[in-house]
C-alpha cells in the first residue's frame, strides 16, 4: 500500500511535467493580458500628458488660427461633433427602441430573427463604407457636404449599438410587469411606454450613452459627408440669424447645411499637418476625445453592470 | 341621442378610421413593424446603393478589376484603376494581425474565464472593453509618433536583416523599411492591438458559456487545468472560438483611420511587408474626398462593394458559428 502510494509521488517525471506545462501556460495567460493593458496605459498616460501640456481655456473658446500661428483653439470641432451628434441621436434613437420593442414583443417571428441578424451584420459594416452610403445618398443629391448627412452616418453607426443594448435590457424587464399593466386593461402602447420604458430606463440609457461615445470616435463615415469646416461657429450664424430676421427654422437648417468639423476628423487633419503647433493641437484633441469617450464608457458599464447585478438579486 | 346621431352622421371612413386606431395599439404595432423593416432595409439598401454608384467602374473594368494577376496600375491622371494592391494591403495586414492577435486573445480569454478570481475580473474586462473603445483616431496618432518610432522600426529593421535576405522570403520580408515606420508591417501591429479586445471578448464569453460540467469531469479524470483548457474546453467552444477570430478578422479589414495613418499610402510597395502601401478601406478615406473624375469616384465606390460584400460575409459566417456554439450549449 505504501509502496503504491510512494510509486505515485515517484511517478516524478510526467507528472512534473505536466505541472510544469500547466504552471507555464497559465503563467503566459496572464502575461498576454498584462501585455494587452501596457499599450491602453501607455496610450492614456501618453495622451494625458501630451494633452495636458497644450490645454488652456483658449483652447475651448477659438476657432482655429491659419496654419503655422501659433495659438487658436477647437471651438469648430466641439460645436460641430455636438451638433452631428444631437442629429444621430435624434434620427437613431426612436427607430432603434421601436425596432427593439418589436424584438421583445415579437421574439420569434422571421422578421424579428432577420433584424436581429441585420442588426449584426449593420454593425459589422466598415464605417467608411457607411460614409461611402451618406454620401450616395445625401451629399449628392444636395450637391454639398453638410453637417446633416454627417449626423445620418452617425446614426447608422449608432443604431445598432442602441437595439442591442435596448433589447437586452427590455428583456431583463419582469414579464409580470407588462402582464399586469395589460389585464389592467392598458393598451400595448401605454404598457410598453409608461411601464416597460420606465423600469428599463436605466439600462436603455446606458446603451444611448455607448452608441454616443462610439459615434463620437467616428472619423471614417465623416470624411466625405461633414468634409470638416474650420469656421463652424454655431452662435456666429445664431448672431447672424436673429440679426437679419430669419425664422427659428430657417437658422437650424442653416447651421445643418453647411460643412461641418468634429473632433476625431480634426485629429486626424492637424496630426497630418507639417506644423509642431497643430500637432500639439492634434495631442490636446485626443485628449478630449479620449476623456470624453472613456468617461462615457465607463460610466455606462459600471452602471449597467450595478443595474444587472440588482435585477439577478 | 343626440350623440349617436352625431356619429351616425359621420362619414363611414371616419368612423372605420377612429375603429382602426382604437387605443392607438394598431398605430403603436405599424410603428414596431416599420422601424422593424426600416433596419432590415438599411442592409439592403446600402448594398444596392453602393453597387448603383460604382457602375461606371465596373464596366469598364470588369473583373479585372479585382484579379491579382492582372498588372496593377491605380493612375487618376490616365483614369486607369485595378484595385488588387489595396486587397493585398488589407489582407496581408489583417492575416498578420490575426496570427499576432488570436494567442494574445485566446490567452487572455482564458485568464478572463478562467483563471482570474471574482474580484479581479471586473476591472479586467473594463480594461479589455477600454481597449475597444479607444477612438481609432487615437490609435493613429499615438501609432505615428510613438508606436511607429520606439516599436515597428527596430523590429522592421531586424525582420529586413534576417528574413529579408533569405532568397525566397524577399519579396515578403525585403527591406529596408522607411525611415519613419510608415508600412504594412505597423498597420499590422497597431490592428493586432486594435482587434485583440474583439476577439478576447467574444471567445470568453464562448468559455464561459461551456457548463460547468466539462470542466469538472475533465479534473475529476485528473488533468491539470491547462489540459482541462486545451484538451476539454477549447474543441468545445471551437466553432465559437473560429467565430470570434472570423469577427476580428472582419474588424481589422474594415478598420480605416488608424491603418490610413500609419500605412503610408501608396499604391506601390510591392509585395513586402516592410514597405507602405493602401488597404481598401485606407485607399477610399485618402482620394475620395479629392476624387478627379467620376471613374476614379466610380472605382473608389468599387472598392467599398467589395469590403462591404467581404466584411458581410465575414460577419454571417462568424454569427453563425457563435449562434451555434451558444445554442449547442443551451440545448444541453
Amino acid at each position: 500500500m505504501q509502496e503504491g502510494l510512494f510509486a505515485q509521488v515517484n511517478l516524478p517525471k510526467v507528472y512534473r511535467r505536466r505541472r510544469l506545462t500547466n504552471n507555464f501556460m497559465l503563467g503566459l495567460t496572464g502575461i498576454a493580458l498584462f501585455l494587452a493593458i501596457v499599450p491602453l496605459i501607455w496610450i492614456i498616460v501618453y495622451v494625458l500628458i501630451k494633452g495636458g501640456h497644450y490645454i488652456n481655456l483658449d483652447f475651448f473658446i477659438h476657432l482655429p488660427r491659419p496654419m503655422g500661428t501659433q495659438g487658436g483653439g477647437v471651438l469648430h470641432a466641439i460645436e460641430g461633433s455636438f451638433i452631428m451628434v444631437i442629429i444621430a441621436s435624434i434620427f437613431a434613437i426612436p427607430p432603434a427602441l421601436l425596432a427593439a420593442f418589436y424584438l421583445v414583443t415579437y421574439p420569434n417571428t422571421l422578421l424579428s430573427d432577420t433584424v436581429r441578424f441585420s442588426t449584426d451584420l449593420l454593425a459589422g459594416v466598415p464605417s467608411i463604407v457607411i460614409g461611402l452610403f451618406g454620401y450616395a445618398v445625401i451629399v449628392v443629391p444636395q450637391k454639398h457636404y453638410s453637417a446633416l448627412a454627417g449626423g445620418v452616418v452617425l446614426a447608422l453607426i449608432m443604431l445598432p449599438v442602441v437595439i442591442r443594448s435596448a433589447e437586452e435590457m427590455l428583456k431583463l424587464v419582469p414579464s409580470e410587469l407588462r402582464e399586469g399593466a395589460l389585464a389592467l386593461g392598458a393598451p400595448e402602447w401605454k404598457t410598453a411606454l409608461k411601464v416597460m420604458l420606465p423600469a428599463a430606463a436605466e439600462g436603455v440609457l446606458t446603451g444611448i450613452m455607448l452608441s454616443v461615445a462610439r459615434a463620437a470616435g467616428e472619423t471614417a463615415p465623416l470624411l466625405f459627408t461633414a468634409l470638416g469646416n474650420d469656421n463652424f461657429e454655431i452662435g456666429r450664424f445664431i448672431h447672424y440669424g436673429i440679426a437679419s430676421h430669419q425664422s427659428v427654422i430657417n437658422i437650424i437648417g442653416q447651421i445643418l447645411s453647411q460643412p461641418a468639423d468634429a473632433l476625431p476628423l480634426t485629429l486626424w487633419k492637424y496630426a497630418q499637418q507639417p506644423y509642431p503647433e497643430r500637432v500639439k493641437q492634434a495631442w490636446a484633441v485626443a485628449l478630449v476625445l479620449m476623456l470624453f469617450v472613456l468617461t462615457l464608457n465607463i460610466t455606462a458599464r459600471v452602471w449597467l453592470a450595478k443595474r444587472k447585478s440588482r435585477i439577478r438579486r | 341621442m343626440a350623440n349617436l346621431k352625431a356619429i351616425k352622421r359621420r362619414p363611414r371612413w371616419y368612423n372605420k378610421i377612429g375603429y382602426w386606431l382604437q387605443h392607438g395599439d394598431r398605430i403603436w404595432k405599424a410603428l414596431l413593424f416599420l422601424s422593424s423593416l426600416l433596419i432590415v432595409s438599411l442592409v439592403v439598401w446600402i448594398a444596392w446603393r453602393l453597387w448603383y454608384q460604382s457602375t461606371l467602374s465596373r464596366h469598364q473594368f470588369g473583373w479585372a478589376f479585382i484579379s491579382p494577376w492582372v498588372p496593377s496600375s491605380w493612375n487618376p491622371a490616365l483614369d486607369k484603376f485595378q484595385a488588387w494592391p489595396s486587397i493585398y494591403g488589407s489582407l496581408i495586414t489583417s492575416v498578420i494581425a490575426l496570427i499576432l492577435a488570436i494567442p494574445f486573445s485566446l490567452g487572455i480569454a482564458i485568464f478572463l474565464a478562467e483563471l482570474a478570481p471574482a474580484y479581479a475580473r471586473p476591472p479586467l474586462n473594463y480594461m479589455i472593453e477600454m481597449l475597444a473603445a479607444v477612438p481609432s483616431v487615437v490609435y493613429g496618432l499615438w501609432g505615428i509618433y510613438v508606436f511607429l518610432p520606439l516599436i515597428v522600426v527596430p523590429i522592421g529593421e531586424v525582420i529586413a536583416k534576417t528574413a529579408g535576405q533569405i532568397p525566397g522570403l524577399t519579396t515578403f520580408f525585403g527591406g529596408p523599411m522607411p525611415v519613419s515606420g510608415l508600412s504594412r508591417f505597423g498597420a499590422a501591429l497597431i490592428l493586432t492591438i486594435m482587434i485583440t479586445p474583439t476577439i478576447t471578448a467574444v471567445s470568453r464569453d464562448v468559455l464561459l458559456a461551456i457548463p460547468q460540467s466539462q470542466r469538472e469531469a475533465s479534473l475529476a479524470l485528473g488533468a491539470t487545468q491547462w489540459e482541462t483548457i486545451w484538451n476539454v474546453l477549447i474543441p468545445y467552444g471551437l466553432s465559437g472560438i473560429l467565430g470570434a477570430v472570423i469577427l476580428g478578422f472582419g474588424r481589422a479589414i474594415g478598420e480605416t483611420m488608424a491603418v490610413t495613418m500609419v500605412i503610408g499610402n501608396t499604391t506601390g510597395g510591392g509585395y513586402s511587408i516592410l514597405k507602405p502601401g493602401y488597404t481598401m478601406a485606407s485607399i477610399i478615406a485618402n482620394e475620395f474626398a479629392e476624387a478627379v473624375s467620376d471613374l476614379h469616384a466610380s472605382a473608389l465606390i468599387e472598392i467599398g462593394v467589395v469590403l462591404f460584400v467581404t466584411t458581410l460575409l465575414l460577419n454571417a459566417i462568424a454569427r453563425w458559428l457563435v449562434w451555434n456554439v451558444n445554442h449547442r450549449t443551451m440545448g444541453r
